[in-house]
């Protein structure tokens, strides 16, 4: 059975464009059978690059309202690093009611959820999905998400930084454990058997090889086994 | 109660925040004398404190401080990447999935207390659940260690240093239903009452500063 996620990384992983990448979040809409997904980034030198299905009407609207200053969904990305349902947040008053009324008029869905992205040295991003859909089915759908969401944020993140050429390439070099641990998979060993020559609990390998993945920007053990061979960090 | 807060809303609650830091105090300098910084007020704070981290407080009835924790995402800075590689075999603790735990304190007179500590990791557990996080990290001692024990809910431990008392070594906490189970249990709390707390406290969390 492939997963939702799965039918994301499998397109994630032909992008090498802003082009393709737009065309990918677009995709997000029929995975998750949601109304919008959005991506948004500042960089640490305050560059920005946004990714999303909303309409350009609607874009510019925003940037000459300057919405983004009163946007309950910014402000709360850019206080704390959990994952949130909009429902979470404050749109008392009236000009978040009205922002939000507006929002709802050029359908933008009312049900929404928010990962907040961040980076050692100060980056920012926020990746966010909506939707019109009913309470119950919101529900159901975050539940089971949460950690999808929350992963397609940080590898479109990842993504976009590699395109835009920013990402930190110190900070992503694989210490010689990971490298080992690659290594072993690589040549057929099962976690289990890995772990075992490597010494290590199978919790603590399976932690590496994930933190392995995040450093090289891999979406599943076998793409960052890949990319370690092509990248000449392990040897075929 | 259980509360998660953010740093940056802990001054709205001035004597859980003094109680916070003044047990850290407590604990870090005076109890286990660990080369920590304690300010003119008695706070025991650093520079991780400053990065607006989440704290998970467990709130004694008279409103101070009974016990806390403090995360952080791994994918920014964190204490155990910056400090404690070398118990790590060099790797960088980095992922979307795993937080870092540091600070894990219990009041002075709590410290004895097998429910305090359970309630809080409950808590934890719980976050990292609803979160959609796989692990969290943390540097522990062997006092502490004794303590996981007890609640049943032991990390693995990826690296330690140190002999005896003076062992501190670098664990992880992997987030399950099974572990919930198991430590709501030992806390004699009921699963439906830490998910209310924890809805409780986040959209509290999320409005802004009056």
């Amino acid at each position: 059975m492939t997963t939702r996620i799965d039918a994301f990384i499998d397109r994630l992983q032909s992008t090498s464009t802003f082009d393709d990448l737009q065309e990918l979040i677009c995709s997000l809409r029929d995975i998750y059978d949601i109304d919008h997904a959005v991506y948004h980034s500042v960089g640490a030198t305050g560059q920005q690059y946004a990714l999303l299905t909303y309409s350009d009407d609607w874009v510019k609207h925003y940037i000459d309202q300057k919405y983004q200053r009163i946007d309950p969904v910014v402000l709360g990305a850019l206080r704390n690093f959990h994952p949130f349902d909009w429902k979470q947040l404050d749109w008392g008053g009236s000009t978040r009611r009205d922002f939000m009324g507006e929002a709802e008029s050029v359908g933008i869905g009312n049900q929404g959820y928010s990962v907040p992205i961040r980076g050692p040295q100060g980056q920012f991003a926020l990746f966010s999905v909506n939707s019109r859909c009913r309470d119950d089915d919101w529900k159901s759908l975050t539940k089971e998400s949460v950690r999808d969401f929350l992963l397609i944020g940080h590898y479109l993140h990842q993504k976009a930084e590699e395109i835009a050429g920013t990402h930190q390439e110190q900070g992503r070099e694989l210490s010689p454990r990971e490298r080992d641990a690659l290594t072993l998979l690589s040549l057929g060993h099962s976690r289990a058997q890995a772990a075992e020559q490597l010494k290590i609990s199978e919790h603590t390998f399976r932690v590496y090889v994930d933190t392995a993945r995040h450093k090289l920007g891999a979406t599943n053990t076998t793409h960052a086994v890949a990319l370690a061979m092509s990248h000449g960090v392990i040897l075929p | 109660m259980i509360r998660f807060i953010y740093a940056d809303r802990l001054a709205e609650q001035p004597i859980l925040e003094k109680t916070m830091f003044q047990d850290r105090a407590a604990q870090f300098k005076q109890r286990l004398n660990w080369d920590v910084t304690v300010n003119e007020a008695g706070f025991e704070r650093d520079e991780y404190d400053d990065m607006n981290p989440l704290y998970v407080i467990w709130q004694k009835p008279d409103g101070t401080h009974g016990g806390s924790m403090r995360f952080l995402p791994t994918v920014g800075r964190t204490m155990v990447n910056d400090h404690f590689s070398h118990l790590t075999d060099g790797v960088k603790i980095a992922s979307p999935l795993i937080w870092e735990c540091t600070r894990f304190c219990l009041a002075p007179d709590l410290e004895n207390m097998p429910d305090a500590a359970s309630a809080l990791m409950l808590a934890g557990c719980e976050m990292g659940l609803r979160f959609g996080l796989s692990d969290s990290v943390g540097v522990f001692d062997r006092r502490m260690k004794r303590i996981y024990r007890g609640i049943s809910w032991e990390p693995t431990v990826i690296g330690s240093a140190g002999l005896g008392r003076e062992q501190i070594s670098v664990g992880l906490w992997e987030f399950s239903e099974a572990a919930k189970a198991r430590v709501a249990k030992r806390a004699g709390i009921t699963s439906s009452q830490i998910e209310s707390w924890f809805d409780i406290s986040l959209p509290a969390t999320l409005s802004e500063a009056a």
